[in-house]
């Protein structure tokens, strides 16, 4: 018998109360009249049967009553429905938003079989990590036993020749071995094999060349184009979400056998992903690999001094900026979320605390306490199903507007897509919501204590309900101080970095890309011609003040790194610093707008026969040669004894956040013909011209297929664009994160209103004795002003401490600003002054105008 | 009251329902007797299990077919724990609607001779 009560559980409360009682008895006469134990275990097959079906159909015909009630209650407010369904998508939009970006960058894994076994190998030098030599990886390759198979890549730009214009590309040169490590088949062709790696020649498009160069022909396999001017024929097609190792690689050409025997084991330009075998744990590979490094540093102990290695996964190799980023927009999503239910738990009990006489009435013609939660609840699930399906549209468009959040580094695409899971996410995030934030004020409102209080008819009650509200309130304004702290801060962050002096004039400035394929242009002279042929008809535009070639622009690009020896301050017992260099021709720097602060510009006299100058950067001067003159000072660099010619202003060549670190610019008539700085070339056309920069794209255009028709011309920006894409991913944050606080102030505004406005009405009457008696408007204003400052600072100072915690935890990503900025924080409190003030000016106005005598004289 | 469009949105009425209000057409009886009723006058045809029984009851009061009657029968043939139910004006409407339907559709299909013992 008891077992047939528990399983009544199944039907609503107010069922089983009505009917529970009978079923029983009937269910006991069946029972004493049925014998046997085949015959009982069948009643109680059916039974069961019988009241599951049963229990679901009188759920949901409750459900469907519950439902007709609620549109109809909702349909007679619509003002609260709006504001209810909107408080609800906004928070439900931006945790949609926030994690579908998350999901994608942390969470969702790569595109690859087994992803989760993929690791990234590099050279471990103590502080940070190091691409590897391509002798390094051959040990590594034949000595470990962790991995089932390890590939080596690079990346590189080429300009590719097929069908149709000539274009600048960017490609991975991959061992045979890398693309059967990812595991990943081709959707056309076939992979490289040893062999291809021998005789080279062939090439593996990715989907988006294959449509965009071939128009996604079948026949793509077996045809011939052109990269840098080796003939390569088509071998395979990878498929469209194959972006390997990041979404710009065009394609994938082979492991020339020159670099694959490349015995210089610091000649360190490879990286190499490795899988590790089943069952192999990565702290496993990681003990193997430190194992190894000790047998190969014993081995190579000059070159190999401090070089261990380092094992990550593929899914971790993210930049903690990035992650801290990711983490942050979350952190702020949550905010607004936790703000938005604050608020629609106000909304709503207030709401129910309205209707309190409805539910006693009801209470009175027998519906069950059950019951009435039942249907708040209901209630509260169509606020929460309409909000989360508006917040999804809200979230599926403002994920565009997140996408520079993601790094370009990464093998996936660039942009999530809101899948099911998301859907799934936002879903559940509603659901959540609905039943929690309905359930709890409907289970205060319908408190048996305060029915009974209702029931009396007194009206004294509701200090305890608005003490709820008012911790609400206080939730809402603490959220919304850490979100406008952190604003505030990234915000201070991001104009710091903006304002640092980047050492060159940007404006008016157009840079060009034209990477000159070798053999092609193999030799200075060569080049120099090309150079010259572009340069003379550039300066002949009209509006064009100078123009200049360089190997790599500021900002944009690292460049190569040198190790640098004075004459003089030789010393074999350390290793020497470094500069920065650059292949520059005469006139960069007045183009660029660098100042030349001593000596010479580099010169077209500046050639291979004559002594090989370069002009050096005040930091340079600063470390080697302090409270010395430079001009005529010598360093060897790069294999080669430099005379200094000149000094120039720092320049900030690896982005605005970082100092500025030695640079030495070289004549681009004396770049070796062979060896490493042969690929560092001049690229990069810089013009500077009273017209707006961006009308000479065509022209630069002709003028360069007029000098080489092969020759393609890529990458044309002005160079404020490349400061401002710096910044950009801040950027972006800041705009996001001031979103996120703006909404959570406006929330918390509106919850400081509502509380208030609820206030004053509820105490109309005793404001009306108050005024009654000689009260001035004065300080009826000040009573509801002091209720307001109440609230703000008991929601202030809590967020206060919690905006320092969230700064520290991002301290990574405030350059320039302290944690504890004074002025943020100011600000933030002015602001949150400003907050409470307009959402109390409305009740205050109200409790101004409340009549004594209206107010004495009806009891509502 | 007219078989109007207040009764045809009850139609088709599911079985349950219309058992219990024929069980209910000419006397007051609780919800077992209900249940013996229905069985005895099919001759053991259909049997209403208690969970069907109770949930169209709830259903029927919701919809107004039936309602709780306060009158008891005498003391000594009562049982503190049973609830009467009367048929309402509504029900037995609704009831006659659904036999006519019912008598319609055997008349179509007896019209097509697919019931026996046509004439």
């Amino acid at each position: 018998m008891r077992l047939y009560r528990a399983l009544l559980r199944l039907f609503p409360t107010a069922f089983r109360e009505e009917y529970g009682d009978e079923m029983s008895a009937i269910f006991r006469l069946r029972a004493r009249r049925t014998t046997g134990a085949l015959p009982t275990l069948w009643l109680w097959a059916t039974t069961t049967e019988d009241i599951v079906r049963n229990a679901i159909v009188v759920h949901w015909d409750a459900l469907r009553q519950d439902l007709r009630y609620a549109t109809r209650a909702l349909a007679r407010t619509p003002g609260f429905f709006a504001t209810a369904i909107l408080v609800t998508a906004l928070g439900i939009g931006a945790n949609t938003a926030a994690f579908s970006v998350a999901d994608f960058v942390l969470v969702r894994p790569l595109s690859y079989a087994h992803p989760d076994r993929l690791v990234k190998l590099m050279e471990g030098t103590g502080g940070g990590t190091n691409q590897v030599s391509p002798a390094l990886y051959q040990h590594w390759r034949s000595e470990s036993r962790s991995f089932s198979d390890m590939g080596a890549y690079y990346t590189t730009g080429v300009n590719l020749v097929g069908e149709g214009e000539p274009q600048r590309l960017d490609e991975a040169v991959v061992t045979a071995s890398l693309l059967p490590t990812l595991g990943v088949p081709p959707v056309r062709g076939r992979l490289f094999t040893d062999t291809d790696e021998h005789d080279g020649g062939t090439i593996i498009l990715s989907y988006g060349l294959w449509q965009s160069q071939f128009g996604g022909a079948e026949d793509v396999i077996g045809r011939r184009l052109l990269t840098d001017g080796t003939p390569r024929e088509v071998i395979g097609v990878m498929p469209r979400e194959f972006r390997f190792p990041n979404r710009d690689v065009a394609f994938w050409t082979p492991m020339p056998l020159a670099q694959l025997r490349d015995e210089e084991i610091t000649n360190t330009y490879w990286e190499v992903l490795g899988r590790l075998r089943p069952g192999v744990s990565i702290e496993r590979a990681r003990t193997e690999m430190d194992v190894v490094s000790q047998r190969l540093r014993a081995q190579f102990p000059k070159e190999l001094d401090g070089i261990g290695s380092s094992v990550v996964r593929l899914r971790d190799e993210l930049s903690s900026q990035s992650r801290t980023m990711l983490l942050a927009l979350c952190g702020a999503a949550a905010c607004v979320l936790l703000i938005a239910c604050a608020n629609l738990a106000s909304l709503l009990l207030a709401r129910y605390l309205r209707r309190k006489r409805e539910f006693l009435v009801r209470a009175a013609l027998g519906a069950g306490r059950e019951r009435l939660i039942r249907q708040c609840i209901t209630e509260s699930l169509v606020i929460a199903v309409l909000g989360g399906a508006l917040g999804v549209v809200l979230a599926i468009v403002s994920v565009p507007l997140l996408t520079r959040l993601i790094p370009a580094t990464l093998p996936i695409a660039k942009s999530p897509s809101i899948d099911g899971r998301i859907v799934l996410f936002a879903a559940l995030l509603s659901t959540v919501t609905g039943v929690v934030f309905g359930a709890l004020p409907a289970w205060r409102a319908s408190n048996a204590r305060d029915m009974s209080e209702l029931r009396e008819g007194t009206r004294s009650g509701g200090g305890q309900r608005e003490r709820a509200r008012a911790a609400l309130v206080t939730v809402e304004v603490t959220a919304s101080v850490v979100l406008l702290v952190s604003t505030g801060l990234l915000l201070r962050a991001l104009v710091h970095i903006q304002r640092t002096d980047p050492g060159f004039q940007p404006a008016q400035v157009l840079a060009a890309r034209t990477a000159l394929p070798v053999p092609k242009y193999d030799s200075v002279t060569r080049r120099a011609r090309f150079y010259e042929d572009v340069l003379q008809d550039v300066r002949a535009l009209p509006g064009v003040s100078s123009a200049a070639y360089i190997s790599g622009l500021p900002l944009a690009s690292g460049g190569a790194v040198w190790p640098v020896v004075p004459e003089g301050q030789e010393d074999p017992t350390t290793r020497p610093a470094s500069a920065i260099s650059r292949y520059v021709s005469p006139g960069y720097f007045r183009t660029l707008g660098i100042p030349l602060v001593r000596g010479r510009d580099v010169t077209d006299a500046d050639i291979g026969s004559r002594p090989w100058v370069a002009v050096v950067s005040e930091s340079f001067v600063r470390r080697y040669w302090p409270n010395e003159d430079p001009i005529g000072k010598r360093f060897k660099y790069l294999n080669d004894v430099r005379t200094v010619v000149g000094v120039v202003g720092d320049v900030h060549v690896r982005g605005l956040e970082r100092a500025n670190e030695p640079q030495a610019y070289l004549s681009y008539r004396q770049v070796p013909d062979t060896g490493a700085a042969a690929f560092f070339h001049p690229k990069e056309l810089v013009i500077r011209s009273s017209t707006p920069p961006a009308a000479l794209t065509a022209a630069v255009r002709r003028i360069v297929h007029r000098v080489d028709p092969d020759q393609p011309v890529s990458n044309v920006r002005t160079m404020d664009d490349i400061v401002s894409d710096v910044t950009a991913a801040r950027a972006t944050q800041v705009r996001v994160l001031g979103a996120f606080a703006f909404v959570a102030f406006l929330l918390a505004a509106v919850g400081i209103h509502g509380v208030l406005s609820y206030s004053v009405s509820s105490r109309s009457r005793e404001i009306g004795v108050r005024m009654a008696l000689g009260a001035q408007p004065t300080s009826v204003v000040r009573m509801v002003l002091r209720q307001a400052a109440v609230l703000a600072v008991a929601g202030i100072l809590p967020g206060v401490v919690l905006a320092y915690v969230a700064g520290r935890a991002m301290q990574g990503l405030l350059v320039g600003v302290q944690p504890a900025d004074v002025e943020t924080f100011g600000a933030v409190a002015v602001l949150c002054l400003v907050m409470t003030i307009a959402g109390s000016l409305a009740p205050a106005v109200r409790a101004v105008r409340v009549d004594p005598a209206r107010a004495l004289r009806t009891d509502g | 009251m007219t078989p109007s469009a207040d009764t045809d949105r009850f139609l088709p009425l599911p079985p349950a329902t219309f058992h219990i209000l024929i069980a209910l057409a000419k006397e007051d009886r609780h919800g077992y007797a209900v249940m013996q009723e229905v069985e005895e006058r099919t001759e053991g045809a259909l049997r209403l299990s208690a969970g069907t029984l109770y949930r169209s009851i709830q259903r029927m009061l919701e919809q107004g077919l039936i309602r709780e009657t306060r009158k008891r029968p005498a003391p000594e043939l009562d049982d503190e724990r049973r609830r009467y139910y009367r048929i309402t004006p509504l029900g037995e409407a609704v009831a006659r609607a659904e036999a006519r339907r019912m008598a319609e559709l055997v008349r179509m299909a007896r019209a097509q001779g697919l019931v026996l013992g046509t004439t």
